[in-house]
């Protein structure tokens, strides 16, 4: 059975360098003695601490919970006691300090008693549902996203399709790739809590045809399982950014999210192969997201691989196992190449979100002063969202935003595929996300601006409506006070 | 400042402004053999000529704007302007006649307009219709091809003519020019000639003009190979070509007698390198998918409309120009259909 494949305009054939770290199995990162846990590892609300300074806690008792409708909570990923509650630098783009738990580790990982579900088909959506959010589980892709909001959508929405995401699309990054090759199993697992949880038989494993060690370790794991019915694997060529969500749903069904649209809309729910595996050991095993496989990879490494790593453990431990040669002022990426970001120092802690730290790339990107735009068109040619990339660039020169509004900024997933194009070595996605950022404090700004105008406004009109309402008083006071007056006159 | 970029991408790729203009250069090299072959080897003194003027004028130009010479001075651009328009004038173009064009299509045509990126015209064109509307005797009189002459042009009496005007002997240019195969025709069939008849004259080939057949085959070849390397995108040739077959074969089914037939369009004059090297331009082509095909399209009747019905014999600089004036309004109303927008 061979499925017609989609595919999406442009994209890039990007040299994998995936070899690097798929030679070992995955290791397990040794324990660190301090670890730090940033309070806000995913999108939406900080969690609040449930746990005070000097309290004793084990391995994978909540330390955090979450606060309010998207937020998630967090726990020990070791045994030992809380050293400190404190801002903290964290792994996040603007390299700014974050609120933060410290646990000093005391060696034992003795873990807290946990309730062990190995036949979870008798459980109900709903608790499936709970599980998965007190797991503290968020969309392991990059983005964050607490993963029980996305498998809660079954219950209001129609789900058509579940897509199970294994594409790895950037270069070096390899944890999915072996977390597929050697933990398949949990991988069926965890899609299976997830089409009872979504109440959705049609479920696409996709994966890029880049992997075929991953392809067959998750077939094979997928004839074991009796259970799940209607669920394939989709073999779907290697394109960069093809496990971009917007990008995989259009290969996988053909669809595009309209405007500015989530999957559900369209009957879509996409997660992460390794979110996969983390809810399948959070209901099976009774594990809560206290690690994660960290590819660390580059060409300024000694030894790469991919490593089983507690939450909190310092980037500079995982570098050192591996000897690093890494300079000053070169760049130190988490995430892939195309769109990862530099870290300003190595002593940041391992987060849910960290799928890889790269140290030196091939054919690195010099900072050089780029030559004008030549208008070749070659930057549109490769964007996935046909957008005109050349003249958003000459907006974005003469700071015309509402020009560059008019040319979708807004729609660009800042794949970089236009920067890496162009001949003119222009940083496009640097120019268009300050625009965008911009934009956002303008809009901001004259947001702030009209409700003090309004406030303003209705002062003004309360004011007046005061003074009315004050010389009416005086009018009907001084009427009373002269009908008195008069009255008194004519009684004497 | 850093050595490295530290923002992402991390990577790039190894295509650069400078290797984009060294491949076209490879890809003229084929056709400038096959000129040199048929009309001798004074195009080359041309081509010298042309890129020293270029590089000096850009030098300057930089220099007087304030702007880094080594980065703009070697991205190649000059270089290539100065090839193209040293392959569109006369092999035997007096020395002056090809520096002003030089000074023209780097002054006025690129620099004053902001430098490479910022001309919304084609250098080369533009410094071509300069020196034509200046100077016509001398931009439409070419040498005639090898075979035709008794005694072909060899790089002595080229230089003598190029620099000099006339040779030793006293023998000036006219004494060995004549008229392009597209002029013959065109004045031909304007005195009530048959084409047929006119195409059984010594001066045409088997589809063009002798020896231009030849020369635009290969200036095909070579831009093939430039949408091979994916320096061109096929677009704009092959809109232009499909626009210029159609109409030149609805005119010439309709009106036999007063048009050469379409193959003849196809080979004769710049049609190759006009569609291929010219019309390409990036920086004044049309960006979008559709903007290029329109754009082509425009070029490739342009051109025809002219050559048959205009007042020159060739009409692809004339055509080019006109559609660069169109690109802003072409690009803006082709703008792709982005993801997930709903019409």
């Amino acid at each position: 059975m061979t499925q017609y494949l989609n595919s999406f305009p442009g994209g890039l054939k990007l040299p994998g360098r995936k070899r690097r770290s798929t030679a070992t199995p995955i290791r397990k990162m040794s324990l660190s003695h301090t670890l730090v846990l940033p309070l806000q590892q995913h999108i939406g609300e900080v969690a609040t601490p449930c746990v005070k300074v000097d309290n004793k806690v084990l391995k994978g008792q909540k330390i955090a919970s979450s606060n309010g409708h998207i937020s998630a909570n967090l726990h020990a990923p070791s045994s030992g006691t809380i050293k400190e509650i404190s801002e903290h630098p964290m792994l996040h783009q603007s390299n700014s300090s974050f609120p933060s738990i410290t646990i000093e580790t005391d060696g034992q990982d003795k873990w807290i008693d946990r309730r062990i579900t190995y036949d979870f088909t008798h459980l109900s959506p709903n608790d499936l549902c709970h599980l998965i959010s007190d797991a503290g589980i968020v969309g392991l892709g990059g983005a964050g996203f607490p993963s029980f909001i996305k498998i809660n959508s079954g219950i209001h929405h129609y789900v058509e399709t579940l897509i199970i995401n294994g594409a790895e699309c950037e270069p070096y990054i390899t944890c999915d790739d072996v977390i597929m090759r050697e933990r398949a199993q949990s991988i069926i697992d965890g899609i299976e809590i997830m089409q009872r949880a979504l109440n959705v038989n049609n479920c696409v494993i996709a994966i890029e045809d880049n992997k075929p060690e991953a392809i067959l370790s998750m077939r094979i794991a997928l004839n074991l399982n009796q259970r799940i019915r209607d669920t394939k694997i989709v073999v779907i060529p290697n394109l960069y950014p093809t496990g971009s969500e917007k990008q995989l749903i259009q290969v996988v069904t053909g669809k595009e999210i309209p405007g500015s649209g989530l999957p559900i809309h369209i009957g879509i729910v996409l997660h992460n192969i390794t979110t996969a595996y983390a809810i399948g050991r959070a209901i099976k095993h009774s594990e809560p997201l206290i690690s994660r496989i960290v590819t660390v990879t580059g060409t300024d490494l000694d030894n790469s691989g991919n490593f089983e790593t507690l939450l909190g453990t310092p980037i500079h431990e995982l570098l050192r196992f591996c000897g690093t040669k890494h300079q000053v002022g070169a760049p130190l990426i988490q995430g892939g190449p195309m769109m990862g970001y530099n870290l300003a120092d190595n002593n940041l802690p391992i987060t849910k979100t960290a799928n890889c730290i790269l140290v030196g790339v091939e054919n690195t990107a010099k900072d050089t002063n780029p030559l004008p735009c030549i208008r070749c068109g070659d930057c549109a040619t490769v964007c996935p969202i046909k957008l005109l990339p050349q003249q958003l660039y000459w907006y974005s020169r003469s700071r015309n935003m509402d020009k560059m509004q008019e040319y979708s900024l807004f729609n660009c997933i800042e794949c970089g595929c236009c920067s890496y194009v162009c001949p003119s070595k222009i940083p496009l996605v640097q120019y268009f996300r300050l625009a965008k950022t911009e934009t956002t404090n303008k809009k901001r700004e004259s947001q702030k601006a009209n409700i003090a105008r309004i406030r303003h406004d209705n002062r003004l009109e309360r004011q007046e409506y005061e003074r009315v309402a004050r010389k009416e008083k005086q009018r009907k006071h001084k009427i009373t006070l002269a009908t008195r007056k008069a009255n008194s006159r004519s009684e004497n | 400042m850093s050595l490295f970029r530290l923002s992402p991408p991390f990577l790039s790729s190894t295509s650069s402004v400078t290797l984009h203009m060294i491949q076209l250069l490879i890809a003229i090299v084929p056709a400038l053999i096959a000129i040199i072959f048929f009309f001798g080897p004074g195009i080359l003194i041309n081509i010298t000529l042309a890129i020293l003027s270029a590089l000096a004028t850009e030098a300057i130009m930089l220099r007087l704007r304030n702007r880094p010479i080594k980065p703009f001075i070697t991205d190649g651009s000059a270089i290539v302007t100065a090839v193209l328009f040293a392959t569109a004038v006369p092999p035997l173009t007096p020395w002056w006649m090809t520096v002003i064009g030089i000074l023209f299509a780097i002054i006025f045509a690129k620099h004053l307009f902001g430098g490479l990126g910022y001309n919304p015209f084609n250098p080369a064109m533009v410094a071509y219709i300069i020196l034509l509307l200046s100077f016509p005797l001398e931009m439409t009189i070419w040498l005639p091809m090898k075979e035709l002459t008794d005694n072909p042009m060899d790089i002595i009496s080229a230089i003598q003519i190029i620099f000099n005007g006339e040779l030793t002997t006293g023998a000036n240019i006219d004494t060995f020019s004549g008229a392009t195969p597209l002029d013959v025709m065109k004045t031909q069939i304007s005195l009530s000639q048959l084409p047929d008849h006119i195409q059984n004259q010594a001066l045409f080939g088997l589809f063009g003009g002798i020896g231009w057949e030849w020369i635009n085959i290969w200036f095909a070849i070579g831009g093939i190979f430039m949408i091979y390397r994916r320096i061109i995108s096929w677009h704009i040739p092959a809109a232009m070509i499909t626009a210029l077959l159609t109409i030149s074969t609805a005119t010439f089914l309709i009106v036999p007698q007063a048009t050469a037939d379409p193959l003849f369009h196809l080979l004769s004059g710049g049609t190759m390198i006009g569609a291929f090297f010219i019309a390409t331009d990036p920086v004044t082509a049309s960006t979008t998918t559709r903007g290029r095909l329109i754009f082509g399209a425009g070029v490739g009747l342009l051109t025809y409309i002219i050559r048959v019905w205009g007042g020159y014999p060739d009409g692809i600089a004339f055509a080019v120009l006109l559609m660069n004036m169109l690109v802003p309004l072409i690009d803006y109303y082709t703008q792709p259909k982005i993801y997930g927008m709903v019409k």
